[in-house]
């Protein structure tokens, strides 16, 4: 089992370096749902599952919506070019 | 006896759940991305769990509930992504050869533009 | 013989987790992007619920639950968003 722990945390680093360089602001939304799915896989190998139960009620459904809203209201590309 | 099918079961579903990633990788627009994922993943996920119920016998009903719930809400989701991606505009793979949803649309389009 | 079987299959499950992985970052578009992590999010549940079989809690399995019921969520308000906005 440790093997996927490491691949999470291997997984987890490397898709926050993407999120950062990317240019369209939905594909980084994307990609940090993908890091609080992982976050919450880590929650619950260090046996805390009701923080982990926590991490999944907030970050798949209400940090996605609060994330498209605010772009919605803004800009939908970094510095206005296109995708 | 009970543990090794339950293991099985769980192989069998860990083996379709790779054959989507195949799919997802391997499939050229983003519709046959969605035809070949979501139904070999939601097929593995599902015998999976079912797998793991019969592994630890305790755990089942929950696990049959989680397996409900992935048949209700995955082909859902696929679909809301396919619809959003058709109309976003998402270009199809050269190999199509006919596309009904937009020969379903057009028209629609053309009597609002000539009603107004 | 059973363990060894689960191992296994926890190997295909990281092999299958490697493969989403390289579509959620090398995806041509956003859609594409979309479509990895609903098969991401779905491949995590049966990781979820093997952690738990793996600590002998059966509490652990209510994690899967909430995630199987509120993971799709997500994943419809990003179609809501990609095809007319919300």
């Amino acid at each position: 089992m440790i093997f996927v722990d490491v691949l999470v945390c291997a997984a987890m680093i490397a898709t926050a370096i993407a999120a950062v360089f990317q240019r369209s602001l939905i594909s980084a939304v994307i990609m940090v749902g993908f890091i609080s799915l992982m976050v919450s896989y880590l929650f619950v190998r260090m046996d805390a599952p009701d923080v982990a139960m926590t991490e999944a009620a907030i970050a798949a459904g209400l940090t996605t919506v609060i994330f498209l809203i605010a772009i919605r209201r803004t800009e939908d590309t970094e510095s206005g070019d296109k995708e | 006896m009970l543990p090794i099918i339950g293991a099985l079961v769980v192989l069998v579903g860990a083996a379709f759940m790779v054959l989507a990633a195949i799919g997802i990788i391997r499939m050229p627009d983003p519709y046959n991305r969605i035809q070949a994922g979501t139904k070999a993943s939601t097929l593995g996920v599902v015998l999976a769990l079912i797998g793991l119920g019969i592994y630890e016998i305790d755990l089942l009903p929950k696990l049959i509930v989680i397996a409900l719930f992935v048949l209700i809400t995955n082909p859902l989701s696929s679909h809301a992504l396919a619809r959003a991606a058709h109309a976003a505009g998402v270009p199809l793979a050269d190999e199509t050869v006919r596309d009904e949803l937009a020969a379903a649309r057009a028209p629609k389009v053309i009597e609002e533009e000539t009603a107004s | 013989m059973a363990e060894i079987i689960l191992v296994t299959a926890l190997g295909l499950a990281a092999v299958a987790l490697i493969m989403g992985l390289y579509r959620l970052l090398a995806g041509p578009c956003t859609v594409t992007r979309a479509i990895a992590l609903d098969l991401l999010t779905l491949i995590t549940i049966p990781l979820l619920v093997g952690a738990a079989v793996w600590a002998g809690r059966a509490v652990y399995v209510d994690v899967a639950l909430v995630y199987g019921i509120l993971a799709f969520l997500g994943v419809l308000a990003l179609a809501r968003y990609l095809e007319k906005g919300i």
